[in-house]
C-alpha cells in the first residue's frame, strides 16, 4: 500500500486550483500543508528563547515569580484562556464547514473566530494598561508594574533583592505575551482575507487549503497561550 | 485476509471529514483541563507543582495536535516534522538551563 496507489480520479479531471507541478490535489495540499508545519517548527523554536529563558530565571527566583504571579488576576487570566479555546473551537469548524461545502459556515465561524480573537486582545490590553498606566508622567508610582525606572515594588510585596528579581518576571510576563498577542494582530486579518476568498465562493471541498493552513496558524497561537497561562498566572508558592 | 474496518493509518483517506461532535468535545476536554489547572494551582505540591502544571498544559497541546490540527488523520511525514521541533524545542530549553546551572551562579559581570 503505497503513496502510489492512491485512485488516481483527480488527476482526469484537471482542478481550476490544482497548479501544474503537482501530480494532484491531495499532494499540492499535503506540499502546503507540510510547508506550514515546517513554519509552526520554527515559530515553536522562535518562542523557545523565550521559555529558555523563563525557565532559567524561574529556577533561580522562585519566591519572586510566586509574588509577581500572584499580582496577576487569574480570573480574568482563566476566563480568557477559554475565550480563546473557543476561538480555537470556531476556527476548527470553519475548517469543518469548508470541507463540507458550506460556504455561510465557513465565514461565519472564521467572523467568530476574529470576534473572540478581539476580546482576547482587548482583555489583554485591559490588563497591560492597569500595569503600565501608574507608570506614565512623573507623580507617584504606585501600581507600576513596568519593568524600569518607575518600576514600584510595594506593589507586589517585594523588597530587597527580589524587587529587581520581580522585574525579570514582569518582563518575561510582557514579552511573551506580547509576541503572543502580535501573533493574533497578525493572525486576524489574515483569517478575514481568507474569510473575503471563502465569502466569494473560492473554495470547495476538494479544495479549501488556505482555510486549514490559516487554521493551523491559529491553533499554534492557542496552544503558546496554553503554555502562558499556568507559567505566569499560576505560580504556586509564597 | 481479514476486511480492513478503516484507511490504513500510513495512508490518509482522500477527503477525510472529521465529525463536528469531536471538535466540541474535544473543546469541552480544553476547558475541563483548564479547571482543573486552576483548582491544582490553589494546591502546593512543592516542587511537584511545575511538574502539574506543565503536565496538564502538555494534555491540553496534545488534544489541540491532534484534533483541532489533524495530526491524528495527517501523512507520516507530518508527525516527523512535529517530532523534530519537539527535539529541538528540548534541546534549546534544557541545554541552556544545564548550560547555565552547571556555572556559578548569579552570573558575574566581566
Amino acid at each position: 500500500m503505497s503513496e502510489l496507489a492512491a485512485p488516481p480520479a483527480e488527476r482526469a479531471v484537471h482542478h481550476p486550483a490544482l497548479q501544474h507541478h503537482f501530480v494532484d490535489l491531495q499532494q499540492q495540499k499535503e506540499a502546503a500543508s507540510l510547508g506550514m508545519w515546517v513554519f509552526i517548527a520554527q515559530e515553536m523554536l522562535f518562542f523557545g528563547g523565550l521559555f529558555a529563558a523563563y525557565a532559567i530565571y524561574r529556577h533561580a527566583y522562585p519566591e519572586a515569580f510566586a509574588l509577581g504571579s500572584h499580582h496577576l488576576n487569574r480570573v480574568i487570566g482563566t476566563a480568557n484562556t477559554l475565550v480563546l479555546i473557543g476561538s480555537s473551537l470556531t476556527m476548527a469548524m470553519a475548517v469543518y464547514s469548508a470541507a463540507i461545502g458550506w460556504r455561510r459556515g465557513t465565514v461565519g465561524f472564521m467572523l467568530a473566530t476574529v470576534l473572540l480573537g478581539g476580546v482576547f486582545l482587548g482583555v489583554k490590553y485591559f490588563e497591560y494598561s492597569e500595569k503600565i498606566a501608574p507608570c506614565l508622567g512623573d507623580q507617584v508610582h504606585t501600581g507600576c508594574l513596568l519593568p524600569g525606572a518607575n518600576f514600584d515594588p510595594a506593589t507586589v510585596h517585594a523588597e530587597g533583592a527580589s524587587a529587581g528579581q520581580v522585574q525579570i518576571f514582569f518582563s518575561l510576563y510582557f514579552g511573551m505575551t506580547g509576541l503572543h498577542a502580535l501573533h493574533m494582530i497578525v493572525g486576524i486579518p489574515i483569517i478575514l482575507t481568507i474569510a473575503a476568498m471563502a465569502w466569494r465562493g473560492r473554495f470547495t471541498p476538494e479544495y479549501h487549503t488556505p482555510v486549514e493552513l490559516v487554521g493551523l496558524y491559529w491553533h499554534f497561537v492557542d496552544i503558546i497561550w496554553i503554555f502562558l497561562f499556568p507559567l505566569l498566572y499560576l505560580v504556586t508558592g509564597h | 485476509m481479514q476486511p480492513q474496518t478503516g484507511p490504513p493509518a500510513d495512508q490518509p483517506a482522500e477527503h477525510h471529514v472529521v465529525p463536528w461532535t469531536v471538535y466540541v468535545v474535544i473543546f469541552l476536554g480544553l476547558c475541563l483541563l483548564t479547571a482543573t489547572t486552576v483548582i491544582v494551582a490553589g494546591f502546593d505540591f512543592g516542587p511537584l507543582n511545575i511538574i502539574v502544571a506543565l503536565g496538564i498544559a502538555i494534555s491540553k497541546a496534545s488534544l489541540v495536535v491532534l484534533y483541532f490540527m489533524h495530526a491524528r488523520y495527517s501523512p507520516r511525514l507530518t508527525g516527523v516534522v512535529i517530532a523534530a521541533a519537539l527535539a529541538f524545542f528540548v534541546i534549546l530549553v534544557f541545554l541552556t538551563w544545564t548550560d547555565y546551572y552547571s556555572r556559578p551562579w548569579p552570573l558575574t559581570t566581566g
